[in-house]
């Protein structure tokens, strides 16, 4: 059957069973954009290419399925390093296409020509340039299979213009042909025996084992085996900003986040663990704090995908190559046979009596604000919280709403947490937030966000309301650059350089209210209440609630950069008590 | 040219595909390594090259860095080539300034080399030689002393012995299925 290129494009993207597609239109792509308009499939016209890139990164975050950008070339391929970046850090499944000139052109400088293979090389997991309308199907199936097998990430098919327009014959690749033109491909899913009979053994054998749970978990989808093992051997679990979620909070083996702002008991546990249970995480300098004093006492089992995380930071006791599930079912096992064959597990009594010691004296905590005084951000957060419906899923921008997102909610199920970990994209929020909630419609979205990152991307909620999408955004608003402005209070001795936004500009209810959404305003204690219950009960358009919030909060615990762990600074009613954190 | 400290042969398989040096290169500079020398030619089978790439690193960065380098979707297999348990080969192409005086000379320092006289110019010779980088190394250093116009050489390539200490150690090979 003879079809165009661009026929064949959206035909692959239908086998590869895309629902939805966020993209924008322009010269080299425009082919590609008229059979879209007989298909199925629903695609989502963003007002900035970058907002397409972390649309469709939420919208993988959430559903576990690729996420799917349709762009142009030039401009358009720029835009998306970023969201490609960022996936790629976050390990997110994720398909871009790019249109490009036509194969003629390539390399005369024609009009919106960039080298897109060449700037997204190292911002992808893999990318390719078509240059025959007939490689286009496979093109798109390697795409596919490298951006969802092995670890996860971004993958980017460049389409020149005639690529599009020139006709082709129809041939929809076997799995084994995908194979088989991937002979460098082999991603290993099962780990090696021996290493897992020697996990099982550590883990019976250790008096002070933390699980040191990373996004691995969120992408194996092993959740469930998480638990399983936890409660197996009755081991505590720290879940790091990646795998908020991936292990209830509200379980009582969850010490929730460890990391330069975890919580006290998190980061001390395993600071004085003897075995770190790592599984699917990648020991990244926001965890270890100074890499030579973390974790000094710890014998370490390292569970990765990726056999290049293995070694590159900490040096594993026992490296296990594999998927987090299957890694873990089995380690499940060998620990069953090893205690059916009589092997007893070491007493973890009085670790877990010093652990329970910590959670007691360290809470989380802020102080109130007194009546009358400005708002606290963590106050609006447990408000945003506990009137949250069942399922709420919460997304974040970057800097200090962001932790305080990440240590004042409460996850109890995973795929309820989208944030922009490795990268740290400001303005992530807004858009990550509308692609989460086109793949979850039913579900409550909550962006969390600042008021230096909503600025940056904030044209999407035009988006959100054009395509009835009817995300809620909470700018928790300082007007400063929140997280730069605490660095400078403590380590630039006040001096405060270029952080400070204004406060009168932009009208954020107004700004909003322009864009199609609800605009909602908060300066009070009182007032959040009604605001949060207000914006709740709107579903058929955007809301923002401008939270007015004190700009002197800072975000504590403290692990300053390059500091060792066991220095995290406390907020002053604890630091009393720190000699306890031993 | 001073021997590299501690110097590491990377036989790097790779599909033969546009854009892959690219990758190999681009991912050297972004972990920070320096190539020390590079070889790119077809392999024995048709679509795949052979890169060999010369490294000088210490160990535990060069473990990153093949497997880095073997997360790239166009490498197919990775072997780290001991120098004691190799062979290499390298070919220098020089120009070197020879008057009528000195030529003589020049081609006796060849002929003891055992390299070639490729063409001869009144006053400069361009000479070459093939043999162990290390050869290559002494010969260009007695050439200087007669001026080098020009040099090009053309990076090492290295094959594992056959001999019974051959020992190809495949990095990774625990990791990745059969190369195919």
């Amino acid at each position: 059957m003879k079809i165009t290129g661009a026929q064949a494009l959206i035909k692959a993207l239908e086998m590869e069973q895309v629902e939805t597609v966020f993209g924008l239109p322009g010269g080299c792509i425009l082919p590609a954009y008229d059979p879209l308009l007989d298909s199925p499939i629903r695609h989502i016209l963003v007002r900035h290419e970058q907002g397409a890139g972390h649309m469709a990164e939420g919208y993988a975050h959430v559903t576990g399925r690729p996420g799917v950008v349709l762009v142009t070339s030039g401009p358009a391929a720029t835009n998306m390093v970023t969201p490609l970046m960022d996936a790629y850090m976050d390990s997110i499944p994720m398909v871009c296409i790019t249109g490009q000139v036509s194969t003629s052109a390539i390399g005369t400088d024609a009009f919106q020509e960039c080298d897109t293979v060449g700037i997204t090389r190292s911002t992808t997991k893999h990318n390719e340039l078509v240059m025959k309308a007939q490689d286009i199907p496979m093109a798109v199936r390697q795409a596919f299979h490298i951006a969802t097998t092995g670890r996860p990430g971004p993958t980017l098919i460049d389409v020149p213009k005639d690529c599009l327009t020139n006709s082709m014959d129809w041939h929809w690749p076997t799995d084994q042909e995908v194979i088989d033109s991937l002979p460098g491909y082999r991603p290993n899913t099962k780990g090696h025996p021996r290493m897992i009979k020697e996990a099982a053994k550590l883990i019976l054998a250790s008096e002070r084992p933390i699980i040191y749970a990373g996004g691995g978990i969120l992408r194996a989808r092993a959740a469930e085996a998480l638990r399983e093992l936890a409660e197996l051997c009755d081991i505590h679990v720290v879940t790091t900003l990646m795998a908020r979620g991936a292990f209830p909070d509200d379980h009582p083996l969850c010490l929730g986040m460890p990391g330069m702002h975890g919580n006290a008991t998190a980061v001390t546990s395993m600071q004085k663990a003897d075995l770190l249970i790592t599984l699917g995480a990648r020991f990244d300098d926001r965890i270890t704090g100074k890499v030579s004093a973390f974790a000094p006492e710890a014998k370490v089992i390292h569970v990765d995908i990726d056999p290049a995380e293995q070694g590159k930071v900490r040096r594993p006791d026992v490296p296990i190559v594999g998927d987090a599930k299957y890694v873990i079912v089995e380690i499940i096992k060998a620990i069953k046979d090893l205690v059916q064959g009589g092997t007893v597990q070491a007493d973890t009594g009085a670790w877990k009596s010093r652990i329970s010691g910590w959670r007691e004296q360290f809470p989380m905590s802020y102080e109130p604000s007194e009546p009358g005084d400005a708002l606290k951000p963590q106050f609006c957060l447990e408000s945003l919280r506990d009137s949250a419906p069942e399922g709420t899923i919460l997304v974040s921008g970057v800097g200090q709403h962001q932790m305080w997102s990440s240590q004042y909610w409460k996850f109890n199920e995973p795929y309820t947490w989208v944030n922009s970990g490795g990268l740290g994209t400001m303005g992530f929020s807004v858009p990550a937030a509308i692609g989460a909630k086109v793949g979850c419609p039913d579900r409550t979205v909550w962006a969390i966000d600042g008021d230096g990152c909503f600025q940056m991307t904030a044209q999407e909620l035009v988006t959100a309301s054009v395509e009835r999408i009817p995300v809620k955004v909470a700018i928790l608003n300082n007007s400063y650059l929140g997280m730069v402005r605490q660095w400078q209070e403590m380590f630039y001795d006040e001096r405060y350089s270029e952080v400070y936004l204004s406060p009168e500009v932009p009208n954020f209810v107004q700004w909003a209210e322009a864009m199609g959404c609800v605009g909602i305003r908060v300066d009070s204690p009182e007032e959040v209440q009604p605001a949060i219950d207000k914006a709740n009960s709107i579903d058929d358009r955007p809301v923002v609630v401008d939270f007015r919030v004190d700009a002197r909060e800072k975000v504590f615990p403290m692990v300053p950069a390059g500091y060792a762990n066991d220095d995290l600074l406390l907020p002053d009613w604890q630091e009393t008590n720190r000699s306890a954190l031993r | 040219m001073t021997e590299p400290h501690q110097h590491h042969i990377l036989s790097v398989l790779v599909q033969n595909r546009p854009g892959v040096l690219a990758r190999v290169a681009g991912l050297f500079a972004r972990r920070g390594f320096n190539i020390f020398s590079l070889a790119v030619a077809p392999a024995e089978d048709d679509g795949f090259s052979r890169i060999t790439v010369v490294v000088d690193v210490e160990d535990t960065p060069l473990e990153q860095i093949t497997k880095q380098l073997f997360k790239l979707i166009e490498v197919v297999k990775i072997s780290e080539l001991d120098p004691r348990h190799s062979v290499e080969r390298e070919l220098l192409l020089a120009t070197v300034r020879a008057t009528p005086e000195q030529r003589g000379q020049v081609i006796e320092l060849v002929n003891i080399f055992e390299g070639k006289i490729l063409a001869v110019g009144v006053e400069a010779l361009t000479v070459s030689l093939d043999g162990h980088p290390d050869k290559l190394d002494d010969f260009e250093e007695m050439l200087a002393g007669y001026g080098i116009v020009e040099l090009q050489r053309s990076g090492r390539v290295a094959l594992p012995k056959l001999d019974r200490e051959a020992r190809l150690r495949a990095v990774n090979s625990n990791n990745k299925g059969k190369a195919g």
